[in-house]
């Protein structure tokens, strides 16, 4: 295992060359422009391929390409250029195309700012692109988890036929941090390599496709991948609970929010107030059951986002109204500090809230 | 007894769904004995398209992906980066590829991507049911130009491959048609170069091959392809305008 300080956005990078991804496809936009720098330099003398493409819209087709042929590859952006990928993305979903997409993102709506977001949660989530589907969606809170998470991206990817998701931002893309590099085992076989395109050498043609137009063909495709999604909830669901038996509240944020809240969550603590915390790793599939079992309890909770409120309706959803959830969000632009988090704490636990 | 005609091998032996007087069947027919004579139908990734095109993957015995409108330049790219040893085929029809696709086919053409790409030009939108297309003839009258093509309202049909043939890239661009014997034997010709140029890695071959959809010209199929003699062929000129025999761009 090697150590060292690195800067996020070349942890990511970093990890994908530890995952075995020789390819790599993107388009320049900050804050995420590290991991093409830094690819652009490893990768060929890998035996591997960067290719700087002419827009988001085409690198995001080279990874479906490249996807198709059972390579492990990636393309990374930033807000903007992740919704011009939504179409691709969507045709992989279909296809069943694996590939990694990672998302630093910055703020909008349209042009936005440059400045650390959770503005995409909904867009990340909820699919995306067009039609009925979800990737996976891995949000590191670290510089150390953006590593670790861009490889678990790869083998969820591999294993699910799905493509997934990194949903950091700016601030973790920018920031640096120790670092553990540590390798991964590769060529795990998930047994179901008999899709992938490789010239139909003595064999039937293979067909990657999203296309299905025969008479109940495309109700059954769209139900195959609601079970496939079913499947990836049971078993790939993930959150860092730290909820103590006698809670009187639980703080609940994911990323770079979920680190602020993290600090508010322990001065809490010293001052001696029994304060929860739910920190999501995989944002689809969301850990609703965890936000179940503090429902029954009906302890409150304080969700934390980078954002006008987004991932508090999944918070709501999944408690139905067992417990009283309250929203504290700050829209790009401004960071809130730990204070101002801890203030709001203080105020539910009070019984102060407005 | 000697068989002197057959089905090509790389042709998968299936009723195609094309209309009566399309020249889809008589392209896609060229096309896999391209395919058989280079002997790389074990090696052939297709990278499908958007349009009556996306068929392909039911009439070629290749692996195929399929890509969104216009966009399989950048997949193919995806592909044959991955797999430079693959052979990596590409059948676009003109809105997707000199409309939504303009881009994709420029930039994978100027980065000189060892693809081979057919580009048939049938003047109209067919699957969608005959809207104007960026190749409809001035005067001629779609569903979405009920007028006729009018230049100061949509500009002049483009002629994507004299402006691929301009990029250094590009290892082989030419212009053929399918409505005569004569004709039929060129673009067979211009179809095997496009071949040659991935097969001897010297970049991009792309034939644009000029084709009739009498459904959607209104026309039987006689007229239909008459019509390409008589108005495509004067405004899109027949010939090679690209063939770089040497790998010097490499």
């Amino acid at each position: 295992m090697t150590k060292s300080f690195e800067k996020g956005n070349v942890a990511i990078a970093k990890a994908a060359v530890s995952a075995g991804c020789l390819y790599y496809f993107g388009y320049p936009i900050t804050p995420q422009s590290d991991i093409p720098e830094y690819l652009s330099g490893v990768l060929p003398g890998l035996g591997g391929q960067f290719v700087q493409a002419e827009s988001e819209v085409a690198s995001i087709n080279m990874l479906l390409g490249a996807g198709s042929t059972g390579k492990r590859a990636m393309t990374s952006s930033s807000s903007p250029g992740i919704s011009l990928k939504q179409e691709g993305i969507s045709y992989m979903a279909g296809s069943e195309i694996p590939g990694v997409i990672v998302n630093i993102q910055r703020s909008g709506p349209g042009l936005g700012g440059i400045s650390a977001s959770q503005g995409d949660y909904f867009q990340s989530t909820r699919g995306g692109g067009h039609g009925d589907y979800r990737t996976i969606v891995l949000a590191p809170a670290t510089v150390q988890e953006m590593y670790d998470l861009t490889i678990l991206a790869f083998d969820l990817s591999d294993k699910y036929r799905i493509p997934s998701m990194i949903l950091a931002d700016a601030m973790l893309g920018q920031m640096k941090e120790p670092l553990d590099e540590w390798k991964p085992e590769l060529g795990i076989d998930y047994g179901h390599s008999e899709w992938i395109l490789t010239g139909a050498k003595g064999r039937e043609r293979r067909r990657v496709k999203s296309l299905y137009l025969g008479d109940g063909d495309l109700a059954e495709h769209n139900w195959r991948l609601a079970e496939k999604h079913k499947r990836i909830a049971e078993n790939e669901t993930r959150a860092s609970v730290d909820i103590p038996e006698d809670a009187e509240l639980v703080v609940t944020a994911f990323g770079s929010a979920a680190r602020i809240a993290r600090t508010a969550v322990d001065r809490a603590r010293e001052e001696g107030h029994s304060v929860g915390m739910l920190r999501p790793i995989t944002l689809w599939p969301f850990p609703a059951e965890e936000f179940v079992k503090v429902g029954e309890k009906g302890t409150p909770i304080l969700a934390v986002e980078l954002n006008t409120g987004q991932m508090v309706e999944d918070v709501e959803i999944a408690v139905k109204g067992a417990s009283k959830v309250s929203f504290c969000g700050y829209p790009p632009g401004y960071l809130p500090s730990p204070d101002e988090i801890y203030e709001k704490i203080m105020e539910i636990l009070k019984g102060e809230e407005n | 007894m000697k068989q002197v005609f057959g089905r090509p091998e790389s042709l998968v032996d299936v009723a195609s769904h094309f209309c009566p007087g399309c020249h889809h069947g008589t392209i896609h027919r060229l096309v896999a004995e391209a395919i058989d004579h280079y002997g790389v139908r074990e090696e052939t990734i297709g990278a499908a398209s958007v349009g009556c095109s996306v068929f392909m993957y039911d009439y070629f015995d290749i692996d195929v992906v399929e890509s969104p409108h216009g966009r399989s330049p950048a997949v193919a790219t995806g592909v044959k980066r991955s797999n430079p040893e693959k052979f990596v085929l590409l059948y676009q029809g003109d809105g997707d590829l000199a409309a939504i696709g303009t881009a994709e086919i420029i930039h994978a053409a100027n980065r000189g991507e060892p693809l081979t790409v057919i580009f048939v030009n049938n003047t109209v939108y067919g699957m969608t049911g005959g809207q104007m297309a960026p190749t409809t003839m001035l005067g001629q009258r779609t569903t979405t130009s009920p007028y006729g093509r009018e230049f100061s309202q949509d500009g002049y049909p483009i002629k994507i491959t004299e402006m691929l043939a301009q990029l250094e890239g590009v290892a082989y661009a030419a212009r053929v048609a399918v409505d005569t014997p004569a004709h039929l034997a060129k673009a067979k010709k211009a179809i095997f170069a496009a071949f040659e140029a991935q097969v001897e890695k010297r970049g991009m071959g792309m034939v644009e091959i000029l084709s009739s959809c009498p459904t959607n010209w209104g026309m039987n199929a006689i007229e239909a392809n008459k019509r390409i003699e008589t108005e495509m062929i004067p405004y899109f000129p027949l010939g090679v305008f690209k063939e770089r025999k040497g790998s010097d761009f490499f």
